[in-house]
């Protein structure tokens, strides 16, 4: 099978991914939006929008810091700026000739550094819970690997899904303003969990095919019997997925613009996560055992 | 395979029944309509921090808390205020006691801000033994001065203007609840000779010294109030006084219109996924494609029915997490069906590789249905109003689509299991690019 044959292939491009993704996070840094770090959102819109640099010198003559200006669709503008008093809040929109306010969201920095707490707590939990779960799981097969060595792998294919999107979106927060937001930690969530889930159909083939041999006392190598499991396993991988991607799809195409950047985060969580189950997850189980075995 | 026909005629019967439910419910009036959340239909959504680090029974807090502002909310004369709680601790993840405030439809934030921070504070606080001065109008450092507050607010039944019979000075008359009365006669007679002080908002308004016990529950605020100032007190106290200090800490409007357009385009991308995916489904499974089609209709009424009856309020997020659960909600059908494939390749017949079909597929569908369950559940406990919407369509998907996947798509696909093979039957049941067999 040359998903376990090539492995080297494979490890050295989720390598270079990972290394890439990382790269960005260092040289460019998370562009957080309010709900972290706190702050006030105001969105307007006008019948008649008037050029970018009119609402920069309406703003700034309010002296209230420092603040962003960005066109959303084709009659808003989205004005960030720090946590702003009721007050400050009203003597914006007034400055700007009282547009029609879409929305106005103010989060306060406690409650933003709280968020970005819990946020790091539920994903550390999520990863663990499944580790656990993956562990418990395949408690029943120890031979020729041992079941937490199957958790292991998970969590390696894990670390995978999550670090190369993020890489993807701080690229995308860099060059294109795409915040991380909330719905950016609960979409990662979203894909840890999917990305198990397309694991576990590997794993849970591998496992099978174990007991079979062993049933019929036959004498398989690992390497072939995971080899094997994939290439059972590969076209329910991908179709299950295709069926999340086409919703998925539908949803980025035509769905909510408040989802927009969720829908594409989670489509390409969902192709990471694939791949990751089929040629990350599953070679490191025989790359396991081959060091389990030590050098021949 | 009779059995397997009855059943479907009952679940098919069932299913028509709830979609009626959900047709009947959709008219104005009805008991159970959506619920849909401020970003969908527009309003404002306000999280307050409440300070409990100064009263013991904090739960009895935060409820009066609670109603207090709820009363409040109700003077706007919105539809559908919705005020909760939310405690601090591990199972929230909150380092504090929370109270949200969801007024659907208010655009103007600043108004609702204002009306509700503009709530008094009541406090009757005694004086720390070593403090020896105290001067009424200080606004600072009470706490410096002043043990924490027994008697606040929270007792109190109802306020109203008072003249001084002598001077004409406007007073403020304050009746406590039985409750209040006891804490306040116990308060009187424990501590005769020193000062109460009677404290709004954080500035002391006066500091007389107890002269008597005080049976009855009622007392007055004498400040150098005008008349204006009184109503306007009493009128404040009486809409309930704040059990605990709070403080803004996010807040959030959403226009109509941008809910609208959440609202129209969320719902559109439902449909147009669901029919690609029906589309998918039938080219590539076939008959049993055709099934998990049916059972993925079934999917959709009974999740809806659940939205309504629970029930769960629909964010932008909450309608994304239950459109990717349509696409998930069909995976253990895709997983039955491959393996079916499978066993047809062994040479079996097709009425066995169905169910070795559902029986092989179950380990895996189980199992990872697990692991998608544990991130909803981490997700609830995250959540924001938006992500706590997802995580529970999310969650709830999973349940319902093992139901719809397994158990209605298993009926349905038994009940049509040919008992003959041929051809055609077994080009039927089989699927993808094999097409011969």
């Amino acid at each position: 099978m040359y998903v376990i044959k090539y492995r080297k292939i494979w490890f050295v491009l989720s390598g270079v991914l990972i290394a890439l993704s990382a790269y960005t996070v260092f040289a460019y840094g998370f562009n957080l939006s309010i709900d972290f770090k706190g702050g006030t959102l105001t969105e307007v819109k006008y019948a008649e929008r008037p050029v970018q640099a009119e609402i920069e010198s309406k703003v700034s003559t309010l002296a209230i810091g420092r603040f962003s200006v960005r066109p959303s669709g084709d009659f808003n503008y989205i004005i960030r700026t720090k946590e702003l008093s009721a007050d400050e809040g009203l003597s914006l929109i007034e400055t700007l000739n009282s547009p029609v306010v879409e929305r106005q969201n103010s989060i306060g920095p406690t409650a933003g550094a709280e968020l970005k707490s819990k946020a790091i707590k539920a994903i550390a939990v999520v990863v663990m819970m499944i580790v656990l779960f993956i562990t418990f799981a395949f408690r029943k097969v120890s031979k020729p690997v041992s079941s937490w060595k199957y958790g292991l792998a998970t969590i390696v294919a894990l670390a995978h899904d999550v670090i190369v999107p993020t890489g993807i979106f701080v690229f995308l927060g860099h060059f294109m303003g795409v915040e991380i937001d909330l719905l950016f930690i609960t979409g990662l969530l979203a894909i840890l969990g999917y990305s198990v889930h397309d694991t576990i159909v590997v794993f849970d083939r591998v496992r099978e095919n174990l007991r079979l041999n062993m049933e019929k006392n036959f004498n398989e190598d690992f390497k072939i019997t995971v080899g094997k499991s994939v290439t059972q396993t590969f076209g329910r991988s991908i179709n299950t997925s295709l069926t999340i991607f086409i919703t998925l799809l539908a949803l980025y195409l035509v769905g909510s613009p408040a989802t927009e950047h969720f829908s594409l985060l989670l489509i390409i969580g969902i192709i990471i996560g694939t791949y990751s189950s089929i040629f990350v997850a599953s070679p490191l189980l025989v790359t396991f055992y081959k060091l389990q075995k030590g050098p021949k | 395979m009779r059995k397997h026909v009855i059943w479907s005629v009952v679940l098919i019967a069932m299913f028509v029944l709830l979609g009626y439910f959900l047709v009947t419910q959709e008219r104005s009036g009805a008991p159970y309509p959506f619920r849909f959340g401020l970003d969908l239909v527009g309003g404002t959504e306000l999280v307050y921090i409440a300070d409990t680090s100064k009263v013991s029974d904090v739960g009895g807090a935060m409820q009066s808390l609670k109603e207090v502002i709820e009363r409040r909310v109700n003077i706007f004369g919105v539809s559908e205020p919705l005020v909760q709680t939310e405690h601090a601790g591990i199972f929230s993840g909150n380092a504090d006691e929370r109270l949200i405030v969801e007024l659907p439809g208010v655009k103007d934030i600043e108004l609702a801000k204002k009306l509700i921070g503009e709530t008094p504070i009541l406090e009757f606080r005694l004086a720390k033994p070593e403090a020896s001065t105290i001067a009424s109008g200080t606004p600072v450092a009470i706490d410096d001065i002043f043990l924490p507050a027994e008697l606040t607010g929270r007792y109190l039944a109802h306020a109203r203007v008072e003249f001084d019979p002598n001077t004409g000075v406007a007073l403020v008359g304050l009746e406590f609840t039985s409750e209040g009365a006891d804490l306040f006669a116990k308060i009187t007679r424990d501590n005769i000779g020193k000062p109460l002080a009677v404290i709004l908002d954080g500035v002391i308004l006066s500091a007389p010294v107890i002269q008597s016990e005080i049976t009855g529950g009622k007392a007055q605020i004498t400040g150098s109030f005008t008349p204006e100032e009184a109503k306007a007190l009493v009128r404040n106290l009486n809409y309930g006084a704040l059990p605990v200090p709070i403080s803004l800490a996010t807040s959030q409007t959403i226009g109509a219109s941008l809910g609208d357009v959440a609202l129209k385009s969320g719902m559109q991308a439902g449909i147009i996924g669901f029919f690609v995916l029906v589309l998918f489904l039938i080219i590539w499974y076939r008959l049993p494609g055709l099934i998990a089609s049916v059972a993925l209709v079934s999917y959709i009424i009974l999740s809806l029915a659940v939205f309504k009856l629970i029930p769960v309020t629909l964010t932008a997020a909450g309608l994304a997490g239950f459109i990717l659960s349509i696409g998930m909600a069909v995976d253990a059908n895709v997983l039955i069906f491959e393996r079916t494939k499978e066993e047809l390749k062994r040479g079996k017949s097709i009425s066995d590789a169905l169910h070795e079909g559902f029986r092989r597929a179950w380990l895996s569908i189980r199992d990872s249905n697990i692991s998608s369950i544990i991130t909803a559940v981490v997700l609830f406990w995250l959540g924001t109003s938006a992500v706590k919407g997802f995580a529970l369509t999310l969650g709830l998907g999973v349940l319902i689509s093992m139901f719809t996947a397994i158990t209605v798509s298993r009926t349905f696909l038994f009940a049509v299991a040919p008992k003959s093979e041929s051809k055609l039957k077994r080009f039927l049941f089989s699927n993808g690019l094999h097409v011969r067999n």
